[in-house]
């Protein structure tokens, strides 16, 4: 299981890999939305939150169907499949790849990114929080609808349709808690609702996608 | 004499044929009725005038949207479970006529809060959930487009519906937290002192009736229709090989 987590990262950390296109993508939203919007420091911090949220999901929405696909086309899916490891802990596996690659990094830069956006300063360590709590949400279940549209030839664009409504509550709850953050309010109940999303998730999802992945290797 | 008979595919075409016509009158009628007596028989509403009669439209409508749902919700696991494959089609037939139905419920929520509310939109809790469930919706129907075979596309969207179940379940609470929005509560619920008033409430309830007819109408005669096409496919497929 270990070789296979590092296999993962390898082949994403190589060239051709994708690695650093979410990152890029978060970057770049991060700098266009206030020359779009406008230096205006009280708009910027009221939406911040938002912002930054939501350029977190869509940058890890970039590399979705890199999870499944390119196993998939040279047959190592198939070889991980009949492998003695059950295919619930690779989906896991997988996922918690995906996430180490751009929802860990994503958490980090976000801070750094964050002062373009001029989010108030009580928001930082709720912003890193609610990151590191929700993004691993966001690979599990990126890795759900990844399982599910593995045999397409063309599954990118279905793949981001069936699973923005799944992000829904994620991002509803995480941009409560930096928002709520910001503005030194209780976050208490969407922090805890936004971990339980993501235990939930983590602890459910794997079966649900395996099974996907299970008819489409059939 | 169990349900299980009509996953014979054959005995629920016999028995649809049977009941079709009399979906399709009664539908006729209790629409016609309904909608008749709402639009034209009922006074206008104190503080609304007229445009209160888009509720027979709006209410029923909207209760279709999450009832298709539901009911895809337990065909798809009825074919997860049992592999009827008329299950399955049943639950491929619904997801447009509840997509249809959800539109309609923001179009004419949109007609309504327009002259009530002073916006087409809002982001209100209830009509945050119905977007969310348009995309479900969508979602559903494109994975069934986009799989050529039939079981894989099947199992694929059973799986997608339930966990996209959850999934909604949790957006229409979590919505919830934003404020208490502009939509008015229940208030058709049957144990509350506050409904509306028999006036209305009456030619709603029947077409209420009339909707849910109309989805089990439509939701046969597409079942039927997708039996058939499948029929035609073995059919043609044996003549390739023969």
């Amino acid at each position: 299981m270990k070789a296979l987590l590092l296999r993962d990262l390898r082949l994403a950390f190589r060239s051709g890999g994708g690695f650093g296109l979410g990152l890029a993508f978060f970057f770049l939203l991060s700098v266009l939305v206030p020359l779009g919007v406008g230096p205006e420091g009280g708009t910027l911090a009221r939406i911040a939150p938002g912002i930054l949220w939501v350029g977190a999901l869509l940058a890890c929405l970039l590399s979705l169907d890199r999870i499944f696909a390119l196993d998939h086309e040279d047959g190592s899916l198939d070889l991980l499949a009949t492998a003695p490891i059950p295919l619930e802990a690779v989906v896991a596996l997988k996922a918690l790849a995906h996430w180490i690659v751009t929802g860990l990094p994503l958490t980090l830069i976000a801070p750094g990114l964050a002062i373009f956006l001029n989010l108030p300063p009580a928001g930082y360590p709720w912003l890193i929080l609610s990151l590191l709590l929700g993004t691993p949400a966001l690979s599990i279940i990126g890795a759900f609808g990844a399982a599910l549209t593995v045999g397409l030839r063309r599954g990118g664009l279905l793949l981001s349709l069936l699973v923005l409504p799944l992000y829904v509550p994620t991002l509803i709850f995480g941009g409560e808690v930096v928002r709520r953050g910001a503005e030194d309010m209780a976050l208490g109940t969407p922090l805890a609702l936004l971990a339980a999303i993501s235990l939930g998730a983590t602890a459910l999802l794997p079966f649900a996608a395996a099974s996907a992945l299970r008819v489409n290797l059939r | 004499m169990s349900i299980w008979e009509y996953a014979n595919p054959k005995k629920f075409m016999q028995t649809s044929a049977w009941a079709l016509p009399w979906a399709v009158g009664l539908t006729v009628i209790l629409l016609i009725v309904g909608l008749v007596w709402g639009f034209f028989f009922t006074p206008d509403d104190y503080k609304q005038g007229s445009t209160v009669k888009i509720i027979y439209l709006h209410v029923p409508s909207a209760m279709m949207a999450i009832n298709a749902w539901v009911m895809m919700l337990v065909t798809s696991l009825i074919w997860i479970v049992r592999r009827h494959h008329v299950s399955a089609l049943a639950a491929k037939a619904a997801a447009p006529v509840g997509l249809t139905f959800t539109l309609i419920a923001l179009v004419t929520g949109a007609l309504w809060g327009q002259p009530m509310w002073g916006t087409w939109w809002a982001w209100d809790p209830r009509l945050t959930s119905f977007l969310i469930l348009t995309l479900f919706y969508f979602g559903y129907i494109a994975l069934w487009a986009a799989i050529e075979d039939p079981d894989t596309a099947a199992d694929l969207t059973s799986i997608l519906c339930l966990v996209g179940s959850v999934f909604a379940l949790l957006s229409r609470y979590a919505v919830n937290f934003w404020n208490q929005g502009l939509h008015q509560g229940a208030s058709l619920s049957l144990d509350k002192e506050e409904n509306v008033s028999d006036v209305f409430w009456v030619p709603l309830l029947v077409c209420i009736a009339g909707f849910v007819l109309l989805f089990v109408t439509m939701v046969l005669l597409r079942t039927r229709t997708e039996i058939r096409s499948r029929r035609l496919k073995a059919l043609l497929a044996r003549e390739r090989v023969a």
